[in-house]
């Protein structure tokens, strides 16, 4: 059609002219995958309308939004640093104005991947905790599952509501330099970061509204009611009204905002462990009124710190005898217990097969190529190539315990490869992906920073994600580390409904 | 509701009105100081220490500024005003989920604002120049605050249970300092008269009446005639001021109710009895009986009864031992 290629062609001089006006001096393309161009002044389409959105704004009018936005999530409390008296002590969520913007196709392939993800996952945590077939048929050596340092000999032969153990999982996915999803790591023990994907948007909504009309945005409010329908589902029979708290180690930890902001969502008590007593197997919480029976904890206390009678016996934070009770099917925790086998790095290389092993699938999402450091052979490859690999601690989070090594000393280098001759099954090493980057508003200029996406996935009486997830940002220039504790920031995500 | 979080509500009321009570008090007497010559500054500074209940490691020292200085800023000591607004945010931060969105922005702003470096630098400095304007504005910001908080509260949270316990807090609080206003300025004024010098005498009793907000609300029910047994009346017996001790145990008795029929039961027996009888003893008192007996046994009556309250509020709904709650 002759018009419409006319049309194209006067809006890419249009673009072209808008490109050399624009803050885009600082926007260098190198072989990462980029959310916003396809090629050099080449917008990717469903980036067109932000692009031009941007380009109209007058030069300050950007620094006025960020700073009603920096004003919004201030005076609502939104920080996550650890508390202290010290008024210097709050900092507000680091967070980038520009969406990210993912196309319905791109969504739908998603969301049938993490389905399909922790479908298995649970599948495999109801096996290894009972029959344990995907042992006996060697899918998975016994040393690997055994040698978690999050697998609990206590979950034995346990009965769990309905089968779930995983109710909610928050999974980091990656895009690769052909601009393919893949996950990077399962997190299924007690994942944070919703109640940022929740605030960005209702940030979003408030500092652009025109632009948000413009796309088709599939809303995500609708998160926490999903929640706590998950939760409900998951309780314990023949409680039908049931009481659903949430757990919190308490104001000190530097999630509570988001502990008090969902339990306030769905309308539950926010309990602390000295809220709770229990007794004869049935757990109780402390009110006004007298004792009050609770059937359902969404817990965002780890499992080391919950129940100092059966694990740590100098924990503080949690609630003497909630094992027992749990046991005895009068309360459910959600997660259950030793979901953390199921999120150990070492273990991640095996997904794939988990997934063919329990679904008889191809897996839809492909994990990044990971080498299992307890081969001496694969040993040997990983240490004469620390320089080019990223080297993992198994059981940490957070971006800690990490080896970068393009980025890293010879010195970092010889260290971690003591660590690793001295404790092989702690490491895991995968190849220096180059994530994909979005832009970002640092200063006055659009700059292109790393991304990844985690959305959160509910599973309760059937999978569901919310279209969406937190886009956490490495806002340091070249930085791959996305953590807020290491200088990360999140950016709001749209998935468009076509 | 949690034990833990009727406690923090209570907490952060009491905290607040305290804050505001302080604030109102030192705004008052920087302002009537002006109108006095500098001898008889003592008298009053040692006046307004015992009407805020004599704080722990808090002396006159011999100058103003620096009691004032050390009364709204200095968080080494647990009644300062910042100490206060901080201990308030504090508890409100452990309900947060508790409180609507609307009261947790209206105190986090109060509390951004008070603590603020170069506000806490900009006012420290203006109290050392003596410059009573601007600690008066911070004086006032933090009454302004308090009210929108307060105005906040009633509007946008539910009027249930958390929000009586919010109630008990203001109003336990109000009690127990309008009484130690009343026993200060009985002792030194209403004893000794002569201590007030010739014309100064309506200052001073205007000065009670604004510590209480009450002279606008005294003047349009007795007019600007002020006489210390109306004021020593109206402050402590008048149904309708909210302010008044005895406005004050009304409330109080009327939250306490509401609780315990919230909860359903009749374990608040004894506790219904204590403020009953307060509340009895203050709506069917006269002002002269009280005056013409011993006042300030009355006023430190009241604030027993008070703490009484407070400790078995702890009993029944807090503190309770748990082996007695499941056999009940």
């Amino acid at each position: 059609m002759p018009c419409r290629y006319t049309q194209a062609t006067l809006m890419q001089t249009a673009q072209a002219r808008q490109f050399e006006q624009s803050t885009l001096k600082k926007y260098l393309l190198d072989h990462a995958y980029d959310e916003m161009f396809a090629g050099p002044q080449k917008l990717r389409p469903h980036y067109e309308l932000l692009f031009k959105h941007f380009s109209s704004l007058p030069a300050d009018e950007l620094q006025r939004r960020k700073q009603a936005a920096d004003l919004s999530f201030l005076n609502q409390g939104i920080t996550f640093t650890v508390y202290g008296r010290d008024e210097g002590a709050e900092n507000i969520f680091p967070y980038d104005l520009i969406p990210r913007i993912v196309t319905a196709a791109e969504w739908a392939k998603v969301e049938k991947g993490l389905t399909q993800r922790i479908t298995a996952l649970n599948l495999f945590l109801k096996d290894i905790y009972n029959e344990g077939r995907i042992l006996d048929d060697g899918i998975v050596p016994r040393e690997v599952v055994y040698s978690c340092r999050h697998y609990r000999r206590q979950m034995m032969g346990l009965q769990v509501p309905r089968n779930v153990y995983i109710a909610i999982c928050g999974t980091d996915l990656i895009r690769l330099e052909n601009g393919e999803f893949v996950v990077l790591e399962d997190n299924l023990r007690v994942p944070s970061g919703v109640s940022y994907m929740l605030t960005n948007r209702r940030v979003m909504k408030r500092i652009f509204p025109q632009l948000f009309r413009g796309y088709n945005v599939r809303p995500i409010e609708q998160y926490t009611q999903l929640l706590l329908g998950a939760l409900r589902s998951l309780a314990p029979e023949g409680r039908p009204e049931a009481n659903i708290v949430l757990l919190s180690p308490g104001v000190f930890n530097s999630a509570y905002y988001e502990h008090a902001y969902l339990a306030r969502q769905m309308g539950i008590e926010l309990v602390e462990g000295r809220d709770l007593v229990t007794h004869d197997n049935v757990v109780y919480m402390r009110t006004t009124s007298g004792l009050r029976r609770v059937d359902v904890i969404y817990r965002r206390v780890d499992d080391d710190f919950i129940d100092p009678m059966a694990f740590r016996g100098d924990s503080i934070l949690g609630v003497a005898g909630l094992f027992n009770a749990y046991r005895a099917g009068n309360v459910t925790l959600a997660n259950a217990f030793g979901t953390g086998v199921a999120d150990d790095k070492a273990l991640y290389a095996y997904v794939p097969e988990i997934i063919r092993y329990y679904l008889s699938e191809e897996p839809v999402l492909n994990n990044v190529e990971t080498f299992l450091l307890t081969d001496p052979k694969v040993r040997q490859h990983v240490l004469q190539n620390l320089d080019k690999l990223v080297v993992k601690a198994v059981v940490e989070s957070g971006g800690y315990g990490m080896l970068i090594g393009p980025q890293s000393t010879a010195a970092q280098r010889e260290e971690f490869a003591r660590k690793i001759e001295a404790d092989p099954r702690n490491y895991i090493a995968q190849p220096t992906i180059s994530f994909s980057r979005a832009p970002c508003l640092i200063e006055d200029e659009l700059e292109p920073r790393h991304v990844d996406l985690r959305p959160y996935v509910l599973y309760g009486d059937k999978v569901t994600i919310v279209p969406g997830g937190l886009t956490r940002v490495a806002l340091r220039s070249g930085s791959l580390v996305v953590n807020s504790s290491q200088g990360g920031g999140s950016k709001d995500t749209w998935v468009l409904s076509q | 509701m949690l034990s833990r979080v009727a406690d923090s509500l209570y907490w952060m009321s009491r905290y607040l009105e305290r804050a505001e009570h302080t604030a109102r008090l030192l705004d008052v007497n920087l302002n009537l100081m002006l109108d006095e010559g500098p001898e008889s500054a003592e008298r009053r500074w040692l006046r307004v220490l015992q009407a805020l209940g004599k704080p722990k490691g808090i002396a006159w020292e011999g100058d103003p500024y620096t009691l004032t200085q050390t009364l709204i800023f200095d968080r080494e000591h647990k009644s300062s005003i910042l100490s206060c607004m901080i201990s308030a945010r504090e508890n409100s931060r452990h309900v947060r989920e508790q409180i609507s969105t609307e009261q947790w922005h209206r105190l986090n702003s109060m509390y951004l604002q008070v603590t603020r470096p170069e506000l806490k630098n900009r006012d420290r400095a203006g109290v050392a120049a003596n410059d009573t304007m601007q600690s008066s504005d911070f004086l006032q910001s933090v009454m302004e605050s308090v009210h929108q908080f307060q105005g906040v509260t009633d509007s946008t949270m539910n009027h249930g249970e958390g929000w009586q316990f919010i109630q008990v807090g203001r109003y336990i609080e109000r009690a127990y300092a309008t009484t130690l206003l009343l026993e200060a300025y009985h002792e030194d004024l209403w004893t000794r008269h002569e201590h007030a010098t010739e014309g100064n005498e309506f200052l001073e009793w205007m000065g009670l009446l604004r510590s209480a907000t009450a002279f606008e609300a005294y003047c349009k029910v007795y007019t600007a005639d002020l006489t210390p047994d109306r004021i020593f009346e109206f402050l402590l017996l008048d149904e309708e001021f909210p302010h008044s001790v005895r406005f004050s145990i009304d409330s109080l008795q009327c939250a306490l109710e509401r609780i315990e029929g919230d909860g359903g039961r009749s374990r608040g027996e004894g506790l219904r009895k204590l403020s009953g009888r307060l509340q009895a003893s203050l709506s069917y008192s006269s002002a002269e009986e009280i005056l013409t007996q011993d006042a300030v046994a009355y006023l430190r009556g009241i604030q027993e009864q008070c703490m009484t309250i407070h400790e078995t509020i702890y009993a029944l709904y807090m503190d309770y031992a748990i082996q007695a709650a499941l056999a009940g």
